[in-house]
């Protein structure tokens, strides 16, 4: 695969503040790429630094080999779907999606055809003459798409095309992106504080904190192999349990309170251990339940503290060790589960295969 | 309904009637067929407004009238675009005192603008024609547009005009193609406003003009002769209906131009 954008160490300062802080990614042509963070961690500044709408203050992009230095936002390779969608609302669906292609040099039944086959892509077939004030939403988002598409660019830019919508359209609009993008082979860059929309639409994703990118991996592999507590705790939920180490070659041995001595590989453990201390994170779904009664025996005795019911899954509060640590352990209400209830004596078996350790 | 609720209605329309009263007295004045101004009424006629048709005077008055009123309209419309766009989308040193500066003959006397310009212009050596009373209505109508457009472009989402540049198109086509047609509405009612502002204007006229008079220059002068006092009348009946329907249009176009960008998003 070719790599299309090239972030090159790019900063990014409003007066004293540093949006972006020395960003350097390579996204690939054909990459359905998201940028994740919290507010205000840069991610918008970015998408707009590679749109042309912001110029920065060091550093380089090139595009498609391209340096985009000084390049106006309207000769990029790039097109835009706005946060609130930007329609011209003097114009219908079909002027709106038309607007771009007036400098080109395309026969009006050529342009005709583009829009028909742009509409029916987006869905919006029937609606070609209606005004952009008597649209829904989830249709402006949908005009907004086609109306960037037409142009054909190498690069679309989503700048949280999702946030307005509520829940239901949201996730069946993640699943629609994410069709459209496989069927027109277009680079996506999707701006996005929302993990798990992250997560189930895209190739690849860079986690920004404070201007700065902390990790970029595949979602299974930012999801399991969090390189730091940040991350970690940003995707999904985690455990954190304090550990010494023992012994640190290929192997590393720790010993902590409530999980007591254990081995994992050193590919399991991020950061330099030039202390002996560890963090241990565990997600809540790496660690099961079995009744203490029962016949198959845990690995560490607890107690339930607190137990949450989500539907599907219930999390408990599982109180265990010496001390007065807490483990969260997340139970599938499946066929066969066991009900615990506030006060019941447990024993907890953790997946040890599935352990990170941050040396900080 | 409590007293004082009774009272405050009183109070109303009280304040309403000498408002309009008087305004009332010139149509009906003016169908009134002695040429004495006075009650009781001797009956009604249209030749007052018959004779408007052959005061050549007059023609010549209202046609210069008409050219201040357009030219200066235009004018300060388009310097107001200018500095509202300016105000509102950029920010840099001195745009608070220079706004202020621009509002201020909305306050100020007219007499002491139209003193003021009289002394510059003489002391530039310039004549004393239309166009120094079109110079004088345009800073009359400056800060009236500006005030109008400030609000127009302050609706206008600025993603509008990224999406634009995004699309493909440069400054001046966004202009054309975004920005434009949604002010529009706020163009017009600006352009309606300084229409109507410039055509009833007497002091800065008065002072400012050469041998060429304005309508209500004109209207003054009359006042000498007391037989042409109905037909004077008639000639403010008329202006009155045309300054009503002028202010009704803008106040339409000034809505459209709220609504149509509250339901941008």
């Amino acid at each position: 695969m070719t790599t299309l954008v090239e972030v090159q160490d790019i900063s990014k300062s409003f007066g004293a503040v540093n949006a972006v802080d020395g960003v350097s990614l390579e996204i690939d042509q054909g990459q359905f790429f998201s940028l994740l963070g919290p507010s205000g961690c840069g991610k918008t500044t970015l998408l707009r630094l590679i749109a042309g709408f912001e110029r920065p203050s060091s550093g380089h992009l090139l595009i498609d080999n391209k340096p985009m230095d000084g390049v106006e936002p309207n000769l990029r390779p790039t097109n835009m779907v706005f946060q609130n969608y930007a329609i011209f609302p003097h114009l219908n669906v079909e002027q709106n999606v038309a607007y771009g292609l007036r400098k080109k040099s395309i026969s009006k039944i050529e342009k005709e055809e583009m829009i028909n086959q742009v509409l029916e892509l987006v869905g919006l077939s029937e609606l070609n003459l209606r005004s952009a004030n008597a649209l829904s939403g989830g249709q402006k988002q949908r005009v907004a798409l086609a109306r960037a598409l037409i142009l054909k660019p190498k690069v679309l830019l989503l700048d949280e095309p999702l946030s307005a919508l509520d829940k239901k359209l949201r996730e069946q609009m993640q699943l629609e992106l994410r069709h459209l993008q496989r069927a027109v082979g277009i680079t996506f860059i999707l701006v996005t504080h929302d993990q798990e929309e992250a997560l189930t639409m895209s190739d690849k994703v860079a986690v920004m904190f404070d201007g700065k990118v902390e990790q970029v991996a595949s979602p299974r592999e930012l999801y399991e192999r969090p390189t730091s507590q940040r991350v970690a705790s940003f995707i999904g939920a985690m455990n954190f349990i304090n550990g010494t180490v023992m012994e640190a070659k290929n192997e590393i041995g720790i010993n902590s309170d409530i999980l007591g001595p254990l081995t994992i590989s050193r590919s399991q453990v991020f950061g330099d251990l030039t202390e002996n201390k560890i963090i241990i994170g565990i997600r809540p779904e790496r660690i099961s339940i079995v009744s203490d009664g029962s016949s198959v025996t845990g690995s560490i005795s607890g107690r339930i503290t607190d137990a949450s019911y989500f539907g599907e899954t219930t999390y408990y509060k599982v109180a265990c060790g010496k001390g007065s640590e807490t483990l969260t352990v997340s139970a599938q209400n499946s066929f066969g589960q066991m009900d615990y209830q506030i006060g019941e004596e447990v024993k907890l078996n953790v997946d040890i295969k599935s352990l990170v350790g941050f040396s900080d | 309904m409590s007293r004082s609720t009774k009272y405050l209605k009183i109070f109303a329309y009280t304040y309403l009637i000498f408002l309009y009263a008087p305004a009332l007295l010139l149509p009906l004045f003016s169908f009134n067929a002695s040429q004495i101004i006075a009650f009781p009424l001797s009956g009604f006629t249209t030749n007052w407004f018959e004779n408007l048709l052959y005061q050549e005077t007059l023609h010549e008055a209202l046609k210069n009238s008409l050219i201040v009123a357009v030219s200066s309209s235009i004018l300060g419309t388009i310097l107001g675009v200018l500095a509202s766009r300016a105000a509102t989308r950029y920010d840099f040193t001195g745009k608070q005192i220079s706004l202020t500066f621009i509002l201020a003959p909305l306050v100020l006397p007219e007499i002491i603008v139209g003193v003021a310009l009289l002394i510059v212009l003489i002391q530039l050596g310039l004549p004393l024609n239309l166009w120094s009373v079109v110079l004088g209505h345009t800073l009359l109508i400056l800060p009236f547009s500006i005030l109008i457009m400030n609000s127009a472009f302050s609706n206008l989402d600025i993603s509008l005009e990224e999406a634009s540049m995004d699309l493909g198109e440069n400054q001046f086509g966004t202009f054309y193609r975004v920005i434009l047609p949604l002010v529009f509405p706020g163009i017009m009612a600006s352009l309606l406003i300084g229409f109507t502002l410039s055509l009833d204007e007497f002091i800065i006229a008065f002072f400012l003009t050469g041998t060429e008079t304005t309508l209500p220059v004109y209207i003054w002068a009359q006042f000498r002769f007391p037989k042409k006092l109905p037909t004077t009348m008639a000639l403010g009946t008329v202006l009155l209906i045309v300054s009503l329907i002028l202010l009704s249009l803008s106040e339409y176009f000034r809505r459209r131009a709220a609504n149509s960008q509250n339901s941008v998003l």
